[in-house]
Parts: structure tokens; C-alpha cells; sequence
């Protein structure tokens, strides 16, 4: 544990770094595949099929390669980013969102078709009645689904770390580990542990907000 | 093209307020509405009554179209049906629709389920909505409900707020699918009492149910449908104590058996 305590400014900023990325991706994927969802159930069909084409290309595509594409194949259409971190944010959101999307396209089809009927009845346009009727009701029955994603995005984060040259927990594991051969089972307990703090508390976070948003039916 | 908009004549009061020409409207193969015709005066009760299947909830969901139909012309207060967008948005504003099933928001209390429409689609004021709100809370006796949400109230409660929410948007014509066969037997007739006033106060209705009470008390005509076409059109007092088809006696023979 000494090698822990005797690193622990880097151990602080890898954390910083590691929940940094992790809630950009996460607002920004929940909102993408918010989005993506409303695309997949529009009554719009080319709007349906890119919501599907972009679910089904990025759920079966390995993160790694995910980060690979964005790294290194969006600078050769010129598109590149100012900091390998933002690239990891984009990269963690474009896949996070494609499971974000089923999962809230799952709560949607929760909510009766009859109450969506009804919400066009008095003159909501559909934008509206997925606004004000559809998705508050969708949120609240993916709540648990959302944190397991969630929590699932905060551990993917360490891809970014341990290949890609950004400066998180997953980042500083190694180093340590090497300048302190005789420590690595506390090392690596200590970063495990860094990960948790984040995990943990967001576990809970999603139990209370399931508690507090149950609707009566 | 211009005769799509409305007319002079729109205002006449001579001119129905919901005419239907010549609709036909499939399901796949099943041709659901055949060559339809209806004409609805303004302040005119109406009750479709006909055997299961007969496309009596296709006809009603036609008219603030919730379903499209493939021909014919359906127009409100002379204006042809927009085909979507924003337009037929506000064609719906005008035609108030009661469910079956009732439909509540669930998330929302009684008031909100009040207020959203006017809120949202007339882009009213919270607090003019929710005084118009609570009024009409009132008049269909459940001004006491008001904050709770619709799984704390009865069938019967729950569908006078579903009425409630669609006279909030001050409609034209109100569309009635059925709105007491969800109903225990003891809260049909508080629900038909408040659609009776409806209908006394010269509200436009169309009314699918097959209580023949609230057609004697209320109707102004009843139209008999069966295999997707209107077989016979008569007042209430003429259509149950002398109907004309074979089709409608024996229809009649059955719901009055039990
Ligand atoms: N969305 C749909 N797709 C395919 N067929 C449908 C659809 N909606 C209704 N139908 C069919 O169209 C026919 C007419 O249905 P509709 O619901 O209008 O009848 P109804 O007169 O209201 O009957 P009920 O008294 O049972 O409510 C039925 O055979 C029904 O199965
Ligand atoms: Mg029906």
C-alpha cells in the first residue's frame, strides 16, 4: 500500500481523469441514444433505419476498435480532436449510446400505446407526446437499466488509459506496477478500489432515483 | 384546391360539421369501411351501435384520424383532414376522443392530465389552465381528485377525468369509443349522467356504446353498422322498437336477450 500513498497526487489526477470522461460520456450518450430512440420509434421510416443501421454497426463492434476508428480513421477524412481525452469521451458516447438507445427504446414500448394515442388525440405533435407522456414514463422503468450501463462505461473508460495514451487510472496501473515490482497486488487493489469510488456511489444514486420516480399504475 | 380551405359557407350553420364521403378503408386485405357516407350536424348526438368487428372504433379513429383511410373524403367544419405534420395536429386539438381504456397520463395527477393540452397546444397559462381545469373537474363531480394520479381513482372516476381532459381543449365534436364497456356496473351510470349533460348543453357527439338508455335519452339519430358498412340509420325510438334490416333485428335480438 505505500506505493499507493507515495503516488497518490497522480493516483488523484487518474481519478479526476477517469470521472471526467466518465460523466461527459455518460451525459453524452444518454442524451445521443435518448435521441436515437426517439428515431427508432418515429413515424418517420428513413429515420427508423439509420436509428437501426447506427445500433446494429455499433453494439456488435468491439469498443477497442470503436477507439481505433475514432483515433486514428476519423484524421484521415480530417476530422481530428484536440486531445486524446476528447477523442475517448467521443468514442465511450458513440458506443455507449447504441445500448443507451435499446435500452430506452425498451421503456418506451413499456408505456401503453393507448396513452401515446391519447396525447396525439388532443393535438400533441409527436415531439410533444414523446416529451411529455412517452419518455418521462420510459426513464423511469429504465432507470436500472441505465446505471448497469452506466456503471458498465465507467470500467470501459480503462481502455482509454491502457491503450490510448490518456493519463487515466487504467493509465497509471502499469507504471506503477513496474516501479514498484514488490507492490503490484496493492497497486492494483488501490486502483480497483479508485474505480469503486465512482461505481458504488453511482449504484446507489440509481436505487434512490428508481425509489423516488416509481409511478402508480 | 380552394374549395379545401374553409368557405364562407363554413360558417353556416347549415353546413355539417363532420361530413364523411364515400370512405373506404382497408386493413390488408380486409376492406374494414365500405363506401361510407355520414353527415353530422352541428350539435347532433350520434350513436354507432353494431355487432363486434363491424368497424364502428375504425370509424371514430377516421374521424380525428388516428387511422388514415385509402378513399373518400372526411371533413371538419368544412376543412378536409390535413394528411400530418403540425396541421393535423391541430385538426385533433378540435376533436375530442374518450377511450375505452381511458388513457390517463399515468404519471401525472388528474389536473395535469387537465392542463397539458391547453398548455402545451393552445399555449395557455398554468394558472388559466388549471382554473379551467379544476371548473371542468367539477362539472364532471371530481374536483376532489384533483391531485391524485389516475391509478388512485375508479374506472368511473378516471373516465369522467379522461372527458374532462378532452373537453379542456374546448372541442368541436367529441368521439366516444365505447366509454362505459371498461366500467364494474356500478359506475356506468356515472359516466353516461356527465356524457347526457354533454349532450343536453348541444355538444357535438359521436357515441360508440351500446347502451340503448343513453341513445333513448340522449341520441338524435342512431346509425347501425355491420361488415364495415352503415346497414340502417333511424332516431333511437324507430331503430329499437322498429328496425328495418334483418341484420339489425337480429343484432337487436341478441343484446336484448341479455
Ligand atoms: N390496426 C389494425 N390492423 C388490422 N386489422 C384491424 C386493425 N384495427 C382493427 N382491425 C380489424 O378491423 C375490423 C374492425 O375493427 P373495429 O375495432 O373497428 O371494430 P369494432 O366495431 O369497434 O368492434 P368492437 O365492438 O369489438 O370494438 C376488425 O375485424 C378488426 O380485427
Ligand atoms: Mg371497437
Amino acid at each position: 500500500m505505500q506505493a499507493v500513498l507515495d503516488n497518490f497526487a497522480a493516483l488523484w489526477s487518474g481519478f479526476l481523469t477517469t470521472l471526467a470522461m466518465s460523466v461527459s460520456a455518460a451525459v453524452i450518450a444518454t442524451i445521443v441514444g435518448t435521441l436515437l430512440a426517439a428515431f427508432r420509434v418515429s413515424p418517420i421510416p428513413p429515420l427508423r433505419a439509420f436509428g437501426a443501421l447506427y445500433v446494429q454497426l455499433v453494439r456488435n463492434t468491439p469498443l477497442t476498435a470503436v477507439f481505433f476508428l475514432v483515433i486514428f480513421g476519423l484524421p484521415s477524412v480530417d476530422l481530428t480532436f484536440q486531445s486524446f481525452f476528447v477523442a475517448a469521451v467521443v468514442a465511450l458516447s458513440v458506443y455507449t449510446s447504441a445500448f443507451v438507445c435499446e435500452v430506452v427504446r425498451s421503456g418506451v414500448n413499456s408505456v401503453s400505446a393507448g396513452q401515446a394515442e391519447a396525447a396525439r388525440a388532443i393535438g400533441l405533435t409527436f415531439g410533444q407526446s414523446l416529451r411529455e407522456v412517452v419518455l418521462p414514463q420510459a426513464f423511469r422503468t429504465v432507470v436500472p437499466p441505465l446505471g448497469n450501463i452506466w456503471i458498465a462505461l465507467v470500467k470501459n473508460t480503462a481502455i482509454a488509459g491502457g491503450g490510448f495514451a490518456v493519463a487515466d487510472l487504467a493509465q497509471l496501473a502499469p507504471d506503477l506496477a513496474r516501479d514498484n515490482p514488490a507492490q503490484v497486488l496493492g497497486i492494483f487493489a488501490g486502483i480497483a478500489l479508485a474505480y469503486m469510488v465512482i461505481t458504488v456511489p453511482s449504484g446507489i444514486a440509481v436505487g434512490i432515483i428508481e425509489r423516488r420516480t416509481a409511478i402508480l399504475r | 384546391m380552394s374549395m379545401d380551405g374553409p368557405t364562407d359557407k363554413a360558417a353556416d350553420s347549415g353546413q355539417p360539421l363532420v361530413s364523411l364521403d364515400g370512405v373506404n378503408k382497408w386493413f390488408g386485405d380486409l376492406h374494414v369501411l365500405q363506401d361510407i357516407s355520414l353527415q353530422i350536424a352541428r350539435g347532433e348526438v350520434i350513436v354507432v351501435i353494431g355487432p363486434s368487428g363491424s368497424g364502428k372504433s375504425t370509424l371514430c379513429r377516421c374521424i380525428n384520424r388516428l387511422e388514415s383511410v385509402q378513399e373518400g373524403e372526411i371533413r371538419l367544419d368544412g376543412v378536409l383532414l390535413p394528411e400530418e405534420g403540425k396541421a393535423l395536429a391541430r385538426l385533433r386539438s378540435d376533436v375530442g376522443m374518450v377511450f375505452q381504456s381511458f388513457n390517463l397520463f399515468a404519471h401525472k395527477t388528474i389536473l395535469q392530465n387537465v392542463t397539458l393540452g391547453p398548455i402545451k397546444v393552445r399555449g395557455k397559462s398554468k394558472a388559466e389552465a388549471e382554473k379551467r381545469g379544476r371548473e371542468l373537474l367539477e362539472r364532471v363531480g371530481i374536483s376532489n381528485q384533483a391531485d391524485k394520479v389516475p391509478a388512485q381513482l375508479s374506472g368511473g372516476q378516471q373516465q369522467r377525468a379522461a372527458i374532462a381532459r378532452a373537453l379542456a381543449m374546448d372541442p368541436k365534436v367529441m368521439l366516444f369509443d365505447e366509454p362505459t364497456s371498461a366500467l364494474d356496473p356500478e359506475m356506468i351510470n356515472e359516466v353516461l349522467d356527465v356524457m347526457v349533460s354533454l349532450a343536453r348543453d348541444g355538444m357535438t357527439m359521436v357515441v360508440v356504446t351500446h347502451e340503448m338508455g343513453f341513445a333513448r335519452k340522449a341520441a338524435d339519430r342512431v346509425v347501425f353498422m355491420d361488415h364495415g358498412k352503415i346497414v340502417e340509420e333511424a332516431t333511437p325510438e324507430t331503430f329499437f322498437t322498429a328496425p328495418r334490416s334483418d341484420r339489425a333485428k337480429d343484432f337487436l335480438s341478441k343484446i336484448l336477450t341479455h
